[in-house]
């Protein structure tokens, strides 16, 4: 499988995926955001960052970027795509996953390690993780998702939830609820379960050189794609 | 009586505005190549319950200068009806 | 190219506007032989910016120049380049920098802020270097007033919004409360970076006929109100109003820092700078003197953010994300083509001339046709012709008074007054978790911060960038700076701000290499400041040559003063890089297991001078800085390094700030730990675990080392058993003083409590 990691200007976590998919052994390119070629990538991501220095709406004008033509009809073909933190904005913007990213309860910007339940039993993502938590960390100031009551209804009706924020021992309460999410999701996938945003980042969690590989485990599920 | 303030802030003229830079980026992109000089504020509606105009006036004027604008960089300017 | 021609002149500035430009007399008359005729109005403001403390260091470089700055591994020397140049092996280099932005953010906490990281971040990358961690260093004054919580507030959100888009991650830093910084705060930026050794990048211009190049954001009137009060004399009065404010904008910086790496590789660039103060003719002065050579400048290619801007504000304009680029010519095309990629400004501005027959290169500014300028760049530079004083310095009248403290005076804590005094360290701000701050940094992008789930005394980033792939070794660093000890002794106070650092870096597993400083003080002219000046260089000298760490740059921040709080404490922040080259050597400050025994390394004292406890608890203010021996705390140091590198201890956690206890206290919640230990009889209570005397380090050892361990101590370190690791709470001589739980949320939770 190739995956495709898209730079725009402003993202800075891009180079992250990128390390952290070399050492999961995998074959890895970087798209330009003014290009309009895929390279045959399987599997895009939009990585994390300030694309346009998220400036108006996070996401907001990178969704406009040259090359999201060729990535949302990648996804409309039913092809794998992972927006982490801004990527997942951008996908917001995009309308790729329902709901959008407001900013924490707490108006401010927070990183640190937090823990997420996964939800989802049949999403490629979240389907074959079987621990109760997984420590990933978080480094955002736009990411209280929020849905309308209807969306939150299909999207728990259909097991389009990937993520909740939750303790240490898995349970989702309040105090785990670190940028005041609604439902304390931190995760969404489409209808068709074939893009996925998240405001975690799993790949700051994938190399034993720095303390923490829970992330690895949930970017592993990505191998188990079937390609279309 | 009841009055609503429509105010807007605004970057001062000199003050390089990066939001509005990077909009116009955006913009260009989309190839709306006409668009200049964006630039970016703040729209703030308010209520205030005064006995005349000039004295709701003076409090969204204190209003702004204290809290809502930061004049060592922003402008504000705002109008004034009767709810 | 042929000059003949004369500056076109106008009315000639008198000795008056000089001196509203902050040029002395005697610095006009200097000017005049200098040029061999009197300057015109933006000759002389280029002077004045160029010879001011800023870029000329008149007031400070005669004693900087007593620092050490040589070392085997020092790639470049102290102010040579912008930034400090370490070789760490492999083929790499490491260059780091700190710098102050304490006046603009005392205006605009955001924005001042924003910029003190935009600003040292180019210094770095200037280098071709990418940078790969940063840190900072705060003092604010009374956190009780409203408006100290406001700065606060607001540099750590220009902080964090501008390291966080920038995408480098802020690893650690300092915070420290006094009334002294209720005027005058203190922001201090510090950035580190990674480089190829044969592909730094120098700020120098040479080569006839050689492009030059201004890339990045367009130029509007920032920074310049100095010289626009002064050009009033000779001209009308400016009717467009100038920025108060310089605003950051961190996507810019992102872009310019690709841009720029990706047009170092070419190789075909000469030189390159970045602009921060004093703008295009600091950047263009600096290089052709470096490199030997003119420059003939077409103001009017300048891209600018304000219409009709006169030559002086062009020259003098501080508008950031800019930078400086001389290339060979005939490549224009490919510096062109990257800029475009990014989206970002590139103008050709003008090109290298030929030094005249005295080797000196003249810079020539033109603007609508018209020559406007003509000043040899020489004379315009630290180490060229720029002015260099000796100042009056004299002992202020308080250190004696300092020095008549004596401890017997002070009363020991009863046994029932430890836990309030246990209480009151725990929460205060000065000790207190920095959590509500650097929650709002990313800390972790980049995935190289080995100190996330590993806590230490100094931050562990591993090597890895894009260019250079990922190393085995990682930076270890820290700033460190009690500026109380310092304004209680400046000399012992400084050399305990470097032995700090190092023994941070020591206690984290890495190998102290250099330094770099940020010299805070008050007016220079006052003698009883300049007096602390003198001594703290003094100190830091002594003890960067002992430590074999030399001072690679830095920077002196003056006029730290108001005229209703004097002067600040004196703060020479010491920023220091160390080198861990086995990742097996990293150690953590958090307790492992239970029952594992709990040592001081070091000698315990009476000490209680400037401790936080006299300070702020007993409050007494007047005593001397603690105690400080030299050969003690090299002798500790080089414990810690062993017992590591054998595997003999589970943690290190140096005693600073709150002393023993504070240190226990910190490791046992980072390790969810408790400990139970006991006091020394013979030694004061207060001063045995509230006390600051330095060269002591808290350690862990498993039952199973403690032989190797104490066989090794008993061969000539001074150490105490103080007891055991245990699952909760704080027992001291058989007395619950805090459960884990009060003292956690305590700890964790004052600083965020106080500033909702």
């Amino acid at each position: 499988m190739k995956f495709g990691v898209v730079v725009f200007p402003g993202s800075n976590c891009d180079q992250d995926a990128v390390d952290t998919l070399e050492l999961m052994g995998q074959h890895v390119v970087k798209l330009w955001h003014k290009d309009h070629d895929l390279q045959g990538s399987d599997f895009i991501i939009l990585p994390g960052g300030f694309s346009y220095g998220d400036y108006l709406r996070t996401g907001a004008v990178a969704r406009f970027s040259p090359i999201m033509n060729e990535v949302i009809a990648h996804a409309n073909r039913g092809g794998y795509l992972l927006g982490i933190c801004n990527g997942f904005q951008i996908l917001a913007e995009a309308r790729l996953v329902p709901g959008v990213l407001l900013r924490n309860t707490n108006q401010q910007y927070i990183c640190k390690n937090v823990h997420l339940a996964p939800q989802s039993r049949d999403a490629l993502l979240t389907a074959g993780l079987d621990k109760p938590a997984y420590k990933i960390p978080i480094a955002h100031g736009e990411g209280r998702y929020f849905a309308d009551a209807d969306t939150l209804k299909r999207l728990n009706d259909n097991g389009q939830v990937l993520f909740r924020y939750c303790n240490e021992a898995g349970e989702i309460t309040d105090a785990a609820n670190c940028n005041g999410s609604v439902e304390n999701i931190a995760g969404v996938t489409n209808e068709t379960k074939n893009v996925f945003g998240m405001m975690p980042h799993p790949e700051r969690a994938a190399d034993p050189a720095l303390g923490n590989t829970d992330g690895r485990l949930i970017l592993e599920q990505a191998l188990k794609a079937v390609l279309v | 009586m009841k009055y609503i303030a429509e105010i807007d802030i605004m970057p001062q003229k000199e003050i390089l505005d990066p939001q509005g830079k990077a909009v116009k980026l955006g913009l260009h992109n989309l190839h709306m190549d006409t668009i200049d000089n964006v630039r970016i504020g703040k729209h703030i509606r308010l209520e205030v319950e005064a006995d005349s105009e000039a004295q709701a006036r003076e409090t969204v004027d204190s209003a702004c200068r204290q809290l809502l604008a930061n004049l060592i960089m922003e402008e504000y300017a705002f109008s004034l009806h009767t709810a | 190219m042929e000059i003949t021609e004369s500056p076109n002149v106008g009315p000639l500035p008198t000795v008056e506007t000089a001196r509203k430009l902050g040029v002395l007399p005697e610095e006009f008359d200097r000017i005049g032989q200098i040029l061999g005729r009197q300057p015109n109005f933006t000759e002389l403001s280029i002077f004045s910016v160029m010879w001011s403390e800023h870029c000329s260091y008149k007031n400070s470089i005669v004693w900087l120049k007593t620092l050490p700055r040589d070392s085997d591994r020092m790639l470049a020397k102290a102010g040579e380049e912008n930034a400090g140049l370490v070789d760490i092996g492999d083929g790499l280099a490491c260059s780091f920098k700190i710098e102050s932005h304490n006046h603009p953010s005392a205006l605009e906490p955001y924005q001042g802020a924003a910029t003190g990281v935009g600003g040292i971040n180019r210094d770095i990358f200037t280098m071709g270097a990418r940078p790969i961690a940063q840190l900072n260093s705060l003092r604010f004054g009374d956190l009780n007033l409203p408006k100290t919580r406001r700065l606060l507030r607001g540099v750590v959100k220009g902080i964090g919004d501008y390291g966080n888009a920038f995408g480098i991650p802020t690893v650690g830093g300092e915070l420290y409360f006094d009334e002294s910084y209720n005027t005058n705060p203190l922001v201090n930026a510090f950035s580190a970076g990674i480089v190829e050794v044969g592909k730094v990048a120098k700020a120098t211009s040479y080569g006839v006929g050689n492009p030059v190049f201004i890339v990045g954001s367009a130029t509007g009137k920032d920074g310049i109100h100095g010289a626009t009060f002064a050009s009033e004399d000779i001209s009308d009065k400016s009717t467009e109003k100038l920025p108060a404010v310089q605003v950051g904008d961190p996507f810019m910086e992102k872009l310019l820092l690709e841009a720029t790496l990706e047009i170092i590789a070419t190789g075909y660039v000469i030189g390159i700078q970045d602009m921060g103060a004093a703008g295009i003719i600091c950047s263009t002065s600096e290089m052709s003197a470096k490199g030997e050579h003119g420059m003939i400048i077409d103001l009017d290619k300048v891209p600018m953010r304000q219409p009709n801007m006169q030559p002086f504000e062009i020259l003098l304009s501080e508008s950031q994300e800019r930078m400086l680029v001389v290339i060979e010519k005939g490549k224009e095309d490919v510096i062109n083509q990257i800029f475009d990629k990014w989206d970002l400004n590139c103008a050709q501005i003008g090109e290298v001339t030929a030094p005249g027959p005295d080797g000196v290169g003249r810079l020539h500014f033109y603007r609508h046709g018209e020559l406007v300028a003509d000043v040899p760049a020489h004379d315009l530079v630290l180490g060229g012709g720029a002015p260099q004083y000796h100042r009056e310095y004299r002992e202020p009248a308080y250190i004696k008074e300092f020095e008549q403290f004596d401890a017997d005076d002070v009363d020991d804590v009863e046994t029932d007054e430890i836990a309030d005094v246990a209480r009151h360290l725990l929460s205060h701000p000065n000790i207190c978790s920095r959590r509500w701050v650097y929650e709002q940094y990313d800390s972790m992008v980049g995935t190289a911060n080995r100190s996330t789930n590993a806590p230490s005394d100094a931050a562990v980033v591993r090597i890895k960038t894009p260019e250079v792939g990922l190393s085995n070794k990682s930076i270890v660093i820290t700033v460190d700076c009690n500026s109380r000890y310092v304004n209680a002794n400046p000399r012992r106070g400084a050399m305990i701000a470097v032995a700090e650092a190092a023994r941070n870096i020591v206690c984290s597993g890495g190998e102290p290499l250099a330094v770099t400083n940020n010299l805070n003080f008050g007016n220079p002219y006052v003698p009883e400041v300049y007096w602390q000046f003198v001594e703290a260089v003094q100190g830091m000298g002594e003890a960067c040559r002992r430590f074999s760490t030399p001072v690679t740059g830095g920077n002196v921040s003056f006029y730290n003063q108001s005229s209703d709080d004097g002067p600040v404490f004196p703060t020479p922040t010491i920023g220091m890089l160390g080198l861990m080259e086995d990742p097996s050597h990293q150690m953590t400050l958090n307790f492992k297991a239970e029952g594992d025994w709990i040592y001081l390394l070091g000698p315990p004292t009476d000490d209680i001078a400037s401790s936080e406890y006299l300070y702020s608890y007993r409050k007494v203010k007047a005593s001397p800085a603690p105690l400080f021996d030299f050969e003690t705390e090299w002798r500790v140091q080089e414990a810690i390094k062993t017992m590591i590198r054998h595997g003999w201890i589970k943690s290190a956690h140096d005693v600073s700030d709150g002393g023993l206890f504070v240190a226990l206290a910190e490791s046992a919640m980072a390790g969810n730990k408790g400990f139970q230990i006991d006091t020394v009889d013979r030694y004061r209570t207060d001063a045995f675990l509230f006390g600051e005397s330095q060269s002591r380090v808290v350690i862990t050892v498993s039952p199973d080392k403690l032989h190797e361990v104490e066989g090794y101590f008993n061969e000539g370190q001074t150490f105490v058993r103080l007891g055991v690791v245990t699952a909760a709470d704080f027992v001291i001589n058989d007395q619950t003083i805090l459960t884990s739980a009060e003292a956690k949320d305590l700890y964790d939770n004052s600083l965020g409590r106080i500033m909702a």
